[in-house]
């Protein structure tokens, strides 16, 4: 009698666990596709807009009413006149995505190299500076870097955006060098320096090439933060000439009979770049991540 | 170093000091000294060009006093300050408490947990700009998504969001949650997984489970890292321009412009650079504050970077 009764307690206790388990599974999953819903509406909401024709996005549906590339081939084939010179302006954005990538990581690399391995004994004030900038937010210094460089004389000159860009981008590039750096022993530029090695060959042929992961990283974050950049884009670049695509797009809000849909084609051809370089790299993105974040 | 440790090196701060690290022979001479000198030039060349020289050209700039009479008597500044506490305040914490919160979501070691976070990241890698111009799309009044799925679904027609103060500030501040949560959330997940495994067993054989386990562990141990990311973040969000620039335009009425915002409208709208600046500058008592603590926080948690 009563060992029935147990085990109908324990088959009770093991019942409400079970279910317990159920109700947070699906919890869980309710929680999921919200998650999921949240992360994917503007960016469903671009090709809903990007794929409609001119005339049907105004109908406001939920799905594209008649799907078609018409928006995509205009921007391809430069066929309307704000997107005039949309390949050059791409162009541009890859010149300056990539000169901060490249500057940041070659300066960040030599900084880091004298702070860390060198062990300069000023190399303090130079830690000290990339901390200042790197919790200085950009956008309050642009009305003085404007004047600047049109006292440096580089206004509507790419290289302008590009240093203005890299001096931003540094001091991350610093920090991430400098943790990583600790974990390459420094046994190995001593025994370089004991064979005769020069500080520069012991940069390029021992540090650099261990550093690799942390270069992807901090890469991968440079040329993000070129691509996202539109303020100092907007402000030091104004010709057709130098502008870039972020420029270009901005122009689209300045008209009120603007085709939408080219825009919004034009902003899905601007994103696949990052988007493909991050999930690319994502896995050496992690090992930098972490130590505070990215300029927004 | 993995991500996690370096969590670890946040979350921690500075117990126990790292032995002092020799550097090359005891130190620099001669020749090696040149190299050195060399090496650090570049980023001291561009701190100089770029950083100092910016800073004191804007020092210089809003250093009348007139101007901040100027700009305390006008309307539209006091707003503006009210909406970048408002802005810097709910979007930071907000998105840090919910980015916590997730963690634990994102800590299950469930396949499609994971498939769902390669998703999640998405917002943080579309640049801001598309994503930003498809936000305030989709807020738009009479054909937006928004307001479409609404009357598509309840038969409810949708305000119009961006014609109100208030909508048009939830607008900015949600845009600015949405594009970052991402990052900070994969912050904390690096964070909270590299609490070590011991003593979550350590605590169950002292009885603590479930809640207390959290309380009494896991938040100890991220506090440091969590306090680290809001100070980080709320410069970033005091920084931000993006956002209200594309999503509200600052509209309607200039009422929710922030500080960054109306300082670019002010020097270039208007014509007043030096008006720009000082709205800037104005931040600067806020500003300052944050910058030092941060400083010493990110050095501690470094060591000796």
């Amino acid at each position: 009698m009563s060992a029935t009764r147990a085990g109908s307690r324990r088959l009770h206790s093991k019942l409400h666990y079970r279910l317990q388990r159920y109700a947070v599974e699906a919890a869980c999953m309710v929680l999921g596709f919200v998650i999921f819903v949240w992360s994917l509406t503007p960016i469903y909401n671009m090709w809903l807009i990007a794929l409609d024709s001119h005339e049907s996005i105004f109908s406001g549906s939920l799905y594209p009413m008649a799907p078609t590339l018409e928006a995509f081939r205009v921007v391809i084939y430069q066929d309307f006149w704000y997107l005039a010179r949309f390949w050059h302006q791409f162009g541009n954005s890859f010149i300056v995505g990539l000169s901060v990538t490249f500057l940041t990581l070659l300066i960040g690399s030599l900084a880091s190299f004298t702070i860390g391995r060198m062990r300069l004994r000023q190399g303090w004030l130079l830690t000290n500076a990339a901390l200042m900038t790197y919790v200085i937010p950009a956008s309050f210094l642009a009305i003085p870097m404007y004047r600047i460089m049109g006292i440096y004389d580089l206004s509507n000159h790419l290289s302008s955006v590009i240093l203005a860009l890299t001096t931003f981008a540094t001091p991350y590039a610093i920090f991430i060098f400098s943790q990583y750096g600790k974990s390459i022993p420094m046994e190995l530029d001593e025994s370089a320096r004991i064979d005769g090695a020069n500080p520069m060959q012991v940069y390029l042929r021992i540090y650099l090439p261990l550093m690799a992961p942390a270069l992807v990283a901090v890469g991968t974050y440079a040329l993000l933060l070129a691509w996202n950049e539109y303020l100092y884009n907007f402000l030091l670049l104004s010709t057709p000439q130098s502008m870039t695509v972020a420029v270009a797009l901005a122009q689209f809000l300045n008209s009120d009979e603007s085709p939408w849909n080219f825009m919004m084609a034009t902003a899905i051809i601007y994103s696949i770049p990052p988007i493909l370089l991050y999930y690319g790299f994502r896995r050496y993105m992690a090992a930098g991540l972490t130590m505070g974040g990215v300029k927004g | 170093m993995s991500t996690t440790q370096q969590a670890v090196a946040i979350g921690r701060g500075l117990i126990g000091r790292r032995p002092v690290r020799r550097g090359w022979f005891g130190g620099v001479h001669g020749a090696d000294y040149v190299w050195a000198i060399a090496f650090a030039l570049p980023y001291a060349a561009i701190f100089l060009a770029f950083v100092v020289y910016p800073i004191c050209f804007g020092i210089w700039m809003g250093s009348s006093l007139a101007l901040y009479q100027e700009l305390f008597s006008d309307p539209r500044y006091l707003m503006t300050v009210a909406n970048t506490l408002i802005y810097v305040g709910i979007g930071v914490n907000l998105k840090l408490f919910v980015a916590f919160l997730l963690t634990g979501f994102f800590i299950r070691k469930s396949w499609w947990t994971k498939a769902l976070l390669v998703v999640f990241i998405l917002p943080w890698a579309t640049p801001a700009l598309p994503a930003y111009i498809s936000i305030h799309w989709f807020l738009s009044g009479t054909w937006g998504l928004l307001n479409s799925a609404l009357y598509d679904m309840f038969n409810i027609d949708g305000p119009i969001y961006l014609n109100d103060r208030w909508m048009g500030l939830s607008a900015n501040i949600g845009a600015y949650i949405w594009k970052t949560l991402p990052f900070w959330t994969v912050i904390l997940l690096a964070g909270r997984m590299s609490v070590p495994q011991e003593l979550y067993e350590a605590a169950a054989v002292d009885g603590a489970t479930g809640l207390r386990r959290f309380k009494h562990v896991t938040l100890p141990l991220m506090a440091n890292l969590y306090l680290v990311c809001t100070l980080l973040d709320m410069v970033f969000a005091l920084g931000d321009f993006n956002s209200t620039f594309f999503v509200s335009g600052g509209g309607p009425a200039m009422s929710t412009e922030v500080l960054a915002t109306l300082g670019i409208r002010y020097a270039f709208t208007l014509g007043v650079p030096n008006l720009g600046v000082a709205t800037v500058m104005s931040a600067l008592p806020v500003l300052l504050p944050l910058v030092i603590l941060l400083m010493r926080k990110l050095r501690m948690s470094e060591g000796q970077l």
